[in-house]
């Protein structure tokens, strides 16, 4: 009978599973060892579950089920085809990592008791994969609508500060203002059918207008998900605020949902692309980006810092999704299948050395109890676990080889490169211009992730109390491994990865890169020809390794490795101090002096004469002020014309009823 | 084989003259600005006599030579002869930042590169691909005069502006005729000699060449 | 993988191992020339290395473990820099491995290790050191990369011996677009290996240096290491350099006699470019820090320009 299974029937039941898990946890309220060391692995087992499941089912057709839920005659439509499982694995490989970090995580008095938690934490997991098996408009909305929730209610877990509160507060209105979006865009795309099942809406033949409308409201509505600018407003609040692991998940996995519906809408359930959509998500994503990391480059909170890092991620998946737009539009299916792979690998090697990140905070916040850059410090000495794991998601973010980041850049640079050859001689003229600020942006990313990575763990400790912080436990070390492998796995053998994005091409624009790339050999990545463009990141990592050995063994043979500890040298200046280092703003300065019209800044320069000379600056959004408070301002005089309404006489409200009923009347007569 | 390398060599120094555009855009110190402009009128004059040569049109080695002596030779010593009375051989702010100028500089290439690609289909003229580079020249220079508070750069901003139109001319149709070439060099003479007038005009009445004084003659 | 494809490899590595501190020595040289010195010795460098080998290492006391590593990893990134780029032969088998853009991933790689070495310590001088050559980094790579697509452009590939295949080998074509690649490239590379608009090599006055800074707190074989793959990313760059702009001499795929011409033709190129180094060094003067991002900034607008220009002159 288990054979018989589909793999839609086996993921329902993980999902099931999950909730279960989570029901426990309710039974459980106060019981934190219970919850923590095993409901939370429990949690982990499944989504390793649900990564193979998915995983095996990326090379299978496409599975579909409806399931006798909701309303009357309104049933859920499940489908499982590539996309949705290629989406599915990363959730389960990145949320296996998570949860058993979480299992360590978790303490007493984090607000919410643990056994909520936990379900809030399950619940969130399993809408998050059933909003990408839905087919249909009513089970996404719904999926969609309990992902924030469980989300919002997770990031509101420590709910007794009000800033947490607030951030909580302007998650769920833009989540909200997005939903709306992403509802109209299905009211389109079904085209006056009156059935909302994306079977249907695969068949609409939507007139150019009407497409663009869809996209358009779902790059609004996906967008606010997102982060895309300007509706990036709620994540450098909200990711910081939740607990590190929800944290993880949020910026890793949930902003990619985001990008699955953008994905499905724009490739799957319009019939066609038109090339001017592909060239605004083209310039959302490189405005998004480059904003993103210029904001990350100048913050202060660690948690913030990875916040903004992830806008940028995200700006740079819109930039290979727009490319990929744009060379469908004009049908050169194999470039828009490698803009696309580009976008997919970053998907997944962007969940991994995000959720990496976020975690290797969540160690650091509990150890110090710190998440201010400015006393932090040097310590890779007292937690050296947590460092050098954390190294490796610096690195991979920075983009560097031969980690996971890296090859997704590389695909992207290599199909902006061979760009030359579209019809518009403009279109192509401001190819290479796009290309180099994505070159800036990678760049840009090194330079915020050595500061985020030199000011925490490297120097001296800015403050005494962080001599005893300590490392993470064996649980949270297991969840942060899984990690760094998906990460190394991810930079290491992309040829082997690109197989099952393969098919998500094959699925989206009807071109499976996989081909090319295999006749190639099995570590060579080259997705045109060798002469072109190749990249074996395991020969570099070997040569590269062998001549790190080489080196170490040439200087131990040939000579004596005498070696003498004492007081740094620093110019031969005996008094520094730890309040000497460079700090996370001094870091900042140079980007916040080169890119001052980005910023909203307020410095205060300490005059001469002050007894105690105070230095502060603060760096403000720009977009906060010119969209968002306007907006608020607005919406309150509005109310308060409303308000007006309201006199707290019994009798005045019955006229109004009274009135309300006459025009009623007066209006059936005529 | 020759042949082939002298039509290459005129892209190249279409792209020369696109250089020392950007170059002069975004060189603060006057002195190397002068000098940015003679080697600019060079290259001009280099180009023309490659054109007059692949296509043996006779009156382009004139206009050259008009090149040569008015762009080479007379007006950059003017140049420096004002500078060193003027005594403003250094460092110029910029309106607006260098970067940014360059930025908005690669926009106005791509820009000037769409407007001359229907002009240059039509051309037949050898060197035709060359025309959006010349039409960016003026662009940039026009930017250049926007940029620079100071009156000399302005001056040469205008000038490299003629620079830049000569080749456009050069490019799509070998050329303007004769006299139309003698018009305009005499006109550039002229302009320069009546900007030095008008900067010695400048210096006496505010002390300084920075032209932002002009705004104090509005009257409030 | 043809043996003699192999000895081409391992001889580029001795190759670059051993002529690169003599590079540096010569440039030197070449600079005290032109400035009215009594030049050190062509050979100083290695003396300096051995010198430094044979000194105990002295660290700091709170130093980790990522200090001691980072100058055998930066080492090992500029050695295989070197065994990238095409210098003596276009045979190369380990040049599929690694393209352009890993070329310049490798050199962000070493950069972010040296300054977090840097950081390590947590003295002011090595923060300020690192956070100037991120400063440097975050636009010298992109121009690095933009000057690299420029050739890719011209040869539809970024595999660097592609390139230098097609531009050596090939029909001479006069590209305008190298133009403007050539002079951000050498913008770069003046600015990557801590030359004199933008560093001072002989400086060690604390506050206007960059590359020393990093390595103030290094002593010993960490800071021969450190000092030797310095000289090999001068060499490396001049290789690019010569690779892209003057790449004829370079030996052909399945001619290994070529390889015995193409060394001296390398040696003579690579005097000529230190020359012009040290030519450039004395003419110019230090710029102020910010000055050296608006310098960058030229750089990698130029060779945006420069790649705007080849699609402009090519259609």
């Amino acid at each position: 009978m288990l054979a018989s299974l589909l793999h839609l029937d086996w993921l329902l039941l993980l999902c099931g599973a999950w909730l279960v898990v989570g029901a426990l946890g309710i039974f459980a309220l106060r019981r934190f060892r219970f919850v923590s060391h095993v409901l939370f692995p429990l949690g982990g087992l499944v989504c390793l579950g649900v990564f193979l499941v998915a995983l095996s089912a990326i090379f299978e057709s496409p599975e579909t089920a409806v399931l006798p839920l909701g309303l009357p005659g309104l049933p859920f439509h499940l489908r499982l085809d590539a996309l949705s499982a290629l989406f599915i694995a990363v959730i389960g490989s990145v949320g296996a990592g998570v949860s058993i970090f979480a299992a360590g995580y978790f303490r007493k008095g984090e607000g919410t008791p643990p056994g909520l938690l936990c379900f809030q934490y399950h619940l969130f997991l399993t809408s998050m994969v059933l909003v990408v098996l839905a087919d249909d408009a009513y089970a996404f909305m719904v999926m969609w609508e309990t992902m924030a929730l469980s989300s919002f209610f997770l990031v509101t877990s420590n709910h007794r500060i009000a800033a947490i509160r607030r951030a909580g507060y302007l998650y769920l209105l833009i989540a909200h203002i997005g939903a709306i979006a992403i509802l109209l865009c299905f009211g389109v795309l079904q085209a006056n059918t009156g059935d909302y099942t994306f079977d249907n809406m695969r068949g609409q033949q939507l007139s150019s207008f009407w497409s663009s409308a869809a996209f358009l409201l779902a790059v609004f509505g996906f967008g606010a998900k997102a982060g895309i600018l300007p509706l990036h407003i709620w994540l450098p609040e909200a990711h910081p605020a939740a607990p590190s692991p929800v944290s993880a998940l949020m910026s890793g996995v949930m902003l990619k949902t985001a990008i699955y519906g953008l994905l499905r809408v724009s490739f799957d359930l319009l019939q066609m692309q038109l090339w001017w959509w592909g060239v605004i998500l083209l310039a959302l994503g490189l405005v998004t980006a480059l904003f993103g990391v210029i904001f990350s480059a100048v913050q202060t909170d660690m948690k913030r810092l990875l916040a903004y890092s992830s806008i940028e991620n995200i700006g740079l998946l819109c930039v290979g999704m727009g490319l990929g737009v744009l060379f469908k539009a004009y049908h050169m299916d194999a470039l828009a299948a490698l803009a696309l792979t580009a976008c997919l690998y970053h998907v997944a090697s962007h969940a991994f050395f995000k959720s990496l990140l976020f975690l290797g905070t969540g160690s650091v916040l509990h150890a110090t109890g710190e998440r201010n850059l400015g006393r932090l410090g040097g310590l890779m000495r007292y937690m050296p676990w947590v460092a050098w794991v954390t190294l490796v998601g610096v690195l991979a973010s920075s983009g560097l080889p031969p980690f996971g980041g890296f090859v997704s850049e590389w695909l992207l640079l290599q199909s902006f490169l061979f760009t030359p050859g579209l019809p518009d001689p403009f279109l192509n003229m401001l190819i290479p211009v796009v290309a180099a600020a994505v070159a800036l942006v990678a760049a840009l990313a090194g330079f915020a992730m050595v500061k985020f990575f030199g000011v925490i763990f490297l120097g001296q400790p800015r403050e005494a109390k962080l001599a005893q912080a300590h490392d993470a436990g064996w649980l949270e070390r297991a969840g942060l491994l899984w990690l760094v492998a998906g990460c190394l796995v991810l930079g290491l053998f992309p040829v082997q990865i690109i197989e099952p994005i393969g098919r998500v091409t094959a699925l989206l624009i009807g071109h499976n890169l996989a081909d090319t790339v295999r006749a190639n050999g099995w570590f060579l990545l080259a997705p045109m020809s060798v002469e072109r463009a190749s990249y074996a990141p395991l020969v570099f990592l070997v040569v590269g390794a062998a001549s790190f050995y080489l080196a170490v063994i040439m200087v131990r043979l040939l000579y004596r490795g005498q070696l003498r500890r004492a007081a740094p040298w620093d110019c031969g200046y005996p008094a520094g101090n730890a309040r000497m280092q460079d700090t996370a703003e001094g870091f900042g300065q140079p980007i916040r002096r080169m890119f001052d019209p980005f910023f909203r800044m307020d410095i205060k320069h300490p005059t001469p004469f002050d007894e105690k000379p105070v230095y502060s600056v603060s760096v403000d959004d720009h977009f906060w002020h010119w969209i968002y408070l306007p907006i608020a301002a607005t919406t309150e005089a509005v109310a308060k014309l409303v308000g007006r309404l309201q006199q707290g006489r019994i009798s005045v409200y019955l006229l109004y009823s009274f009135v309300t009923l006459i025009a009623m009347l007066v209006l059936v007569r005529l | 084989m020759m042949h082939a390398y002298l039509i290459q060599s005129i892209n190249l120094f279409a792209s020369v003259l696109l250089l020392l555009s950007f170059a002069m855009l975004s060189q603060r110190r006057i002195l190397t600005v002068i000098h940015l402009f003679t080697l600019q009128g060079a290259t001009l004059v280099a180009a023309t006599v490659v054109v007059a040569y692949v296509t043996n049109q006779h009156h382009l080695y004139y206009s050259a030579a008009i090149t040569l002596v008015t762009k080479v030779i007379v007006i950059p010593i003017l140049l420096h002869r004002l500078i060193d009375r003027l005594n403003v051989k250094w460092d110029v702010e910029t309106l607006i930042n260098i970067p940014t100028t360059m930025l908005i500089g690669i926009l106005l290439v791509v820009f000037a590169f769409n407007l001359a690609l229907p002009i240059a289909k039509l051309s037949s003229s050898i060197a035709h691909s060359t025309l959006g580079i010349a039409l960016a020249c003026v662009l940039l220079s026009f930017m250049m005069m926007i940029t620079r508070a100071k009156a000399v750069p302005q001056v040469i901003g205008f000038l490299s502006m003629e620079n830049g139109l000569f080749f456009a001319a050069t490019s799509a149709t070998y050329g303007m005729p004769m006299v139309v070439e003698f018009g305009i060099a005499f006109d550039v003479l002229v302009g320069v000699f009546i900007l030095g007038v008008f900067m010695f005009q400048i210096r006496e009445q505010f002390d300084s060449l920075d032209i932002r004084h002009l705004e104090k003659l509005k009257e409030d | 993988m043809s043996w003699s494809g192999v000895f081409s490899q391992l001889l580029e590595i001795v190759a670059a191992l051993l002529l690169a501190p003599l590079l540096t020595g010569w440039a030197n040289q070449c600079r005290a020339w032109l400035q009215n010195k009594s030049a050190p010795s062509l050979l100083l460098q290695y003396r300096m290395l051995r010198k430094l080998f044979h000194k105990e290492s002295v660290v700091a006391e709170h130093a980790s473990q990522l200090f001691r590593v980072a100058p055998y990893i930066v080492f090992g990134c500029m050695v295989m820099a070197s065994a990238i780029i095409p210098t003596l032969s276009t045979d190369l088998p380990l040049s599929p491995a690694a393209d352009a853009i890993a070329l310049v991933g490798l050199f962000a790689f070493a950069r972010v290790f040296i300054s977090l070495a840097a950081m390590d310590i947590g003295t002011a001088f090595g923060s300020l050191g690192a956070r100037r050559e991120m400063l440097i980094g975050f636009l010298a790579e992109p121009a690095l990369l933009m000057v690299l697509f420029s050739a890719s452009l011209i040869t539809q590939s970024t595999s660097l011996t592609s390139i230098v295949e097609t531009l050596a080998h090939r029909e001479f074509v006069i590209y305008p677009s190298m133009a403007f690649a050539g002079i951000a490239f050498t913008m770069v590379a003046l600015a990557e290996n801590a030359r004199i608009p933008v560093d001072n090599p002989s400086t060690h006055l604390e506050l206007t240096m960059i590359h020393e800074a990093l390595i103030l707190e290094y002593s010993g074989r960490h800071l021969a290491l450190m000092e030797w793959a310095a000289s090999l990313k001068l060499f490396a760059y001049s290789c690019i350099g010569l690779t892209l702009f003057f790449p004829w001499g370079i030996a052909e795929v399945g001619s290994p006699e070529e390889m015995l011409l193409a060394l001296p033709m390398l040696v003579f190129k690579l005097a000529i470019g230190g020359a012009t180094m040290a030519l450039i060094e004395t003419a110019s003067a230090k710029m102020r820090i910010f000055r050296v991002s608006e310098f960058l900034a030229t750089a990698f607008m130029l060779a945006v320009i420069g790649m705007l220009v080849h699609l402009l002159l090519g259609s």
